[in-house]
């Protein structure tokens, strides 16, 4: 039993690696953004029926809960760029160390924007 | 994944990469500008230029969606790869129409 724990933990040491979390939260911000653009088009397609509708849209998004959302659709798509683009660096460029250091400035740069983004709405 | 698949996605990435970076701009610009349906109209119905830029984001988005979509379910799921295929492809459909539909009610004159 205490083996088999051992071995699992082994298994599993890949995941408190930098890169493996970076790999993750690129999949999972893009999963959540593939959610998220459908809801998104739609919203903009209110224009459509007319100019009122989507005015009334956009003063429910005024809710300061709403703003919160945003901010993190902000950090979401920022950070899924950050993410996609040292991928394409790693795929394409020579490979350089530091490749952890540059995952972990990618994520605090979109946590940067975002709150940034809530600085100018809030 | 195979190659083609590969390509499209990486090929979209790259693609996108630039138009994500000047979307952001235009998020902070129209949340610091008062975003108001007037103000988005204003800007951008009637440009040919904001319609194609984002028809080609929604095509580029649509196709790097639906490729990713893709690999989560075929890796994630127990869907065979086939289906996993059929249900991303109509994923991307789906929202390339929305995106469309999207664009012309903002764009079109």
């Amino acid at each position: 039993m205490t083996v088999s724990v051992a071995r699992t933990a082994r298994r599993l040491d890949h995941r408190k690696d930098a890169l493996w979390l970076a790999a993750l939260v690129h999949r999972l911000s893009g999963l959540a953004l593939a959610v998220f653009l459908p809801l998104h088009f739609l919203t903009l397609g209110l224009a459509i029926d007319s100019e009122a509708r989507l005015e009334g849209f956009l003063r429910w998004s005024d809710a300061p809960v709403v703003k919160l959302a945003e901010g993190g659709l902000v950090f979401l798509l920022a950070v899924h760029l950050l993410g996609g683009l040292r991928l394409l660096a790693v795929e394409n460029l020579a490979w350089h160390d530091g490749q952890k250091r540059l995952a972990v400035i990618a994520g605090v740069a979109a946590a940067v924007a975002a709150v940034a983004y809530l600085a100018v709405v809030l | 994944m195979n190659l083609s698949l590969y390509l499209w996605q990486r090929g979209t990435a790259a693609l996108m990469a630039p138009m994500v970076i000047v979307h952001l701009v235009v998020i902070f610009y129209a949340a610091r500008h008062g975003l108001t349906a007037a103000d988005i109209l204003g800007r951008v119905r009637g440009s040919l230029g904001w319609g194609s830029f984002y028809a080609l984001f929604v095509a580029a988005a649509s196709i790097h969606a639906g490729i990713g979509i893709r690999n989560v379910l075929s890796e994630w799921s127990p869907l065979a790869e086939r289906t996993a295929g059929i249900a991303a492809a109509a994923f991307a459909l789906v929202l390339f129409g929305l995106g469309l539909r999207a664009v012309a009610a903002v764009t079109l004159p």
